[in-house]
């Protein structure tokens, strides 16, 4: 059984993602018809509550839910209305009187889908939380890996890039693990969190070619330039040449390694051009995996009957 | 004439290392005899077998809010606070509206603190004008005005210059210079632990680094200038180290650990739950391990608690926005007997770190029971079992950690000035 709300892979066993991963290979079929609708959430109410800019998960989740019929609505807090004083959970609680299916919850902060899931009926999905987690990535990722691999267990994936601000990281480094994958991660060593090893069960490495000898997975996360140019890292240049992937860095990895991004790539910096546009990349594989991965989650987290759905656990 | 007998309670007195079953005779304000089985006329006699018998705890370090915060706390719900949790003075911060940087200010402190506290109430004033780290105050008519110590507490002085300044202008006064030793530039932002819990947490991570490093800094400082300086709320490993090497190069330096780092670790934060959030915030279980083994071994010399109380709203925010801090007056003995259960403080031991040491540190009366000294006094029930329930407390605020927890010992009277102003059963007494 499925607990009420995904705030995270760390909340998840190896049954559940399969569950849901094995779900979204029901969902791909919908989107290659030429009419991408089924009534499996019509008279359903789904919010999307960003307080952070997105654009492409948004994006995503607004179609997984219009695909499966259901009523979407975007809500986003304007920055101005954001201000330290104003309580987070007010604003879900006034959503939540308005008695959606689900709220789909992203914040800057770590851990705001979990103190909004405290006050709320709905269930909380979490589309990204400060550097703590963003589980519907995680799923999808695994997803097209599991497409392209035809497995998870024994294969080897190498996280490239800021580890220490990223939630994809962090979700991606529990979902391969729980499924029996080996996770590698590379960096420079002012973006690797702190005791990371035995933390999460990973290697680290400060050398990308080390830590691609014998990778079937790479997938570079994107670095945020100008936040972080100067403090974390010298300068872009710098950290193309030490850390970003091309295709002669890629001969150190497995002869049939692919390569991922989690979007949007810096293009020249994280990966070359050819790379990231070409086999053996699937960037737009896990793009397009990730509608149907959504609609499983949608699905699953709000298609239940809605007592049913309050009793079923707490998150 | 008003006379208290204290009968039949184990009289603990660091004061002259008195440890043993005996009654105590309070007269007029004053501590006049001990003995077995005294008979006094028109006494009120208070039965107390069973209790532990102590100085009066000061806590050298709190927020009473007053004057500016009110509807955080206040200097008389905060001092109702305090005698419930069985102290019988406080050191409160200068980090008030305004800044209790002028001896206006301080008189304003005093004199509530005389008409609406049962507890008495220490005033430290702001080191530098406006806690901004670059005027030094006018220490002293600070003094005069009542001020005990100086402090810019969590606006830790980050400029070397202005606090070797500091340092040498207090001796001036012969007050101790209170220091929130964290390197700012270190912290960076940080909220937790840096370590495991900010890794899976995904919440940026406050190093013990940057304690480590700024109490280095202010142990020099205070080295080079002969200053008294008082280290707040230690909270690392490496924090203790310092401390206990600088004691050894004869450095005049004092020390003290909150009950929440005492007991504590950077997991309480696992569930984001922001009463939780404390600066320094709360260590791993090796930092929480020194700090007990360095207030056993006298390297830290007191308990004090930070209380810091903070309204249900403010804590409501994400785990950055949220305010740091906890209360702690009315936790602190239950939350710290839990080293005397386990052999780490003897009793007698514990009461020097609640009392004795803190009188000498602020220089004030209190932190023994001998003859003619201040009637000051603590009686602890060390069995009593209870679930702590801030709504039933004295503070205006709630925000603690262990709200809903259960805890074994508390404070079941306190005497202040041969008064007595709480007592368990039947609440402050006015």
């Amino acid at each position: 059984m499925i607990g009420r709300d995904l705030l995270g892979i760390e909340d998840l066993d190896r049954d559940e993602i399969e569950r849901i991963l094995d779900t979204a290979g029901h969902m791909c079929e919908i989107g290659t018809r030429d009419v991408k609708k089924v009534p499996t959430l019509r008279g359903r109410t789904i919010i999307n509550l960003f307080f952070e800019a997105s654009t492409r998960t948004r994006a995503s989740f607004e179609i997984a839910g219009k695909r499966l019929s259901a009523d979407v609505i975007n809500f986003s807090p304007s920055s101005s209305s954001l201000k330290k004083a104003e309580s987070i959970l007010d604003t879900a609680k006034t959503l939540d009187a308005m008695d959606p299916d689900a709220v789909v919850v992203r914040h800057g902060v770590a851990g705001v889908p979990r103190r909004i899931a405290d006050v709320l009926d709905a269930p909380v999905i979490n589309a990204g939380d400060g550097a703590h987690e963003h589980p519907t990535q995680a799923l999808l990722d695994c997803f097209t890996v599991r497409q392209v691999k035809g497995r998870i267990d024994g294969l080897t994936v190498t996280i490239v890039g800021d580890i220490l601000h990223s939630r994809v990281a962090r979700s991606n480094i529990h979902v391969f693990r729980k499924l029996g994958a080996e996770v590698r991660v590379a960096a420079p060593p002012t973006m690797i969190p702190a005791d990371i090893e035995p933390t999460f069960g990973v290697k680290a490495f400060t050398s990308l070619r080390e830590s691609l000898e014998g990778t079937d997975v790479v997938m570079a996360l994107r670095i945020q330039n100008e936040r972080l140019e100067g403090a974390f890292f010298p300068s872009v240049r710098e950290y193309s040449a030490t850390f970003g992937s091309d295709r002669a860095k890629l001969q150190y990895a497995k002869e049939d390694a692919i390569v991922m991004h989690p979007g949007p790539i810096n293009r020249g910096v994280e990966l070359s051009h050819d790379l990231a546009d070409h086999r053996p990349s699937v960037i737009l594989d896990q793009v397009r995996n990730g509608v149907a991965l959504r609609m499983a989650v949608l699905y699953l987290f709000a298609g239940r009957p809605r007592a049913a759905a309050v009793a079923g656990g707490t998150g | 004439m008003t006379r208290i007998l204290l009968r039949g309670g184990r009289l603990l007195d660091p004061g002259d290392d008195t440890d043993a079953v005996c009654d105590l005779l309070i007269e007029d304000g004053r501590i006049v005899g001990r003995g077995n089985d005294l008979r006094v006329e028109g006494a009120t006699v208070l039965d107390v077998a069973g209790r532990w018998v102590a100085p009066g705890f000061i806590d050298l370090h709190s927020h009473l809010r007053e004057p500016g915060q009110e509807y955080k706390e206040d200097i008389a719900t905060g001092g109702r606070s305090a005698a419930a949790g069985g102290f019988t003075a406080v050191a409160c911060m200068a980090n008030t509206h305004p800044v209790n940087d002028d001896p206006a200010t301080t008189d304003f402190i005093l004199d509530r603190a005389e008409h609406d506290s049962p507890a008495r109430v220490y005033p430290v004033a702001a080191a530098t004008k406006g806690l901004e780290g670059k005027v030094m105050t006018e220490m002293a008519a600070l003094v005069a005005a009542g001020a005990r110590a100086f402090s810019d507490d969590g606006k830790t002085i980050m400029d070397s210059g202005v606090m070797r300044r500091v340092f040498e202008y207090s001796r001036l006064v012969d007050a101790p210079v209170i220091t929130h030793a964290e390197d700012r530039t270190l912290v960076a932002g940080g909220v937790v632990n840096e370590g495991p819990v900010s890794t899976r947490l995904g919440l940026p991570g406050n190093p013990g680094l940057a304690e480590v490093v700024h109490i280095s800094r202010d142990l020099m400082l205070a080295r080079a200038t002969g200053a008294h300086l008082h280290v707040a709320h230690v909270s690392t490993r490496g924090g203790v180290e310092q401390i206990r090497m600088a004691r050894d190069l004869g450095v005049h330096v004092t020390a003290e650990v909150t009950p929440h780092h005492l007991t504590l670790t950077d997991e309480e934060a696992l569930e984001f739950d922001t009463n939780a959030k404390v600066a320094p915030p709360l260590r791993s279980a090796d930092d929480r391990d020194a700090c007990r083994a360095g207030l056993a071994d006298g390297t830290l010399d007191a308990i004090a608690t930070d209380h810091a109380p903070h309204a249900l709203h403010e804590k409501e925010l994400d785990f950055r926005e949220a305010p740091p801090g906890m209360i702690g007056f009315e936790t602190a003995v239950g939350v710290t007997l839990e080293l005397v259960r386990s052999g780490e403080l003897a009793p007698l031991e514990w009461v020097r770190r609640l009392s004795t040491h803190p009188a000498r540190i602020l220089r004030v009366a209190g932190g023994t029971l001998a003859r003619d000294s201040i009637a000051d006094v603590t009686i602890v029930d060390p069995e009593r079992a209870w679930i702590f329930d801030p709504a039933k407390g004295f503070s205006k605020s709630g925000n603690s950690p262990w709200a809903g927890r259960a805890l074994v010992g508390r404070a079941t009277h306190t005497i202040v000035g041969g008064r007595l102003v709480y007592d368990l059963e039947r609440g402050i007494l006015t």
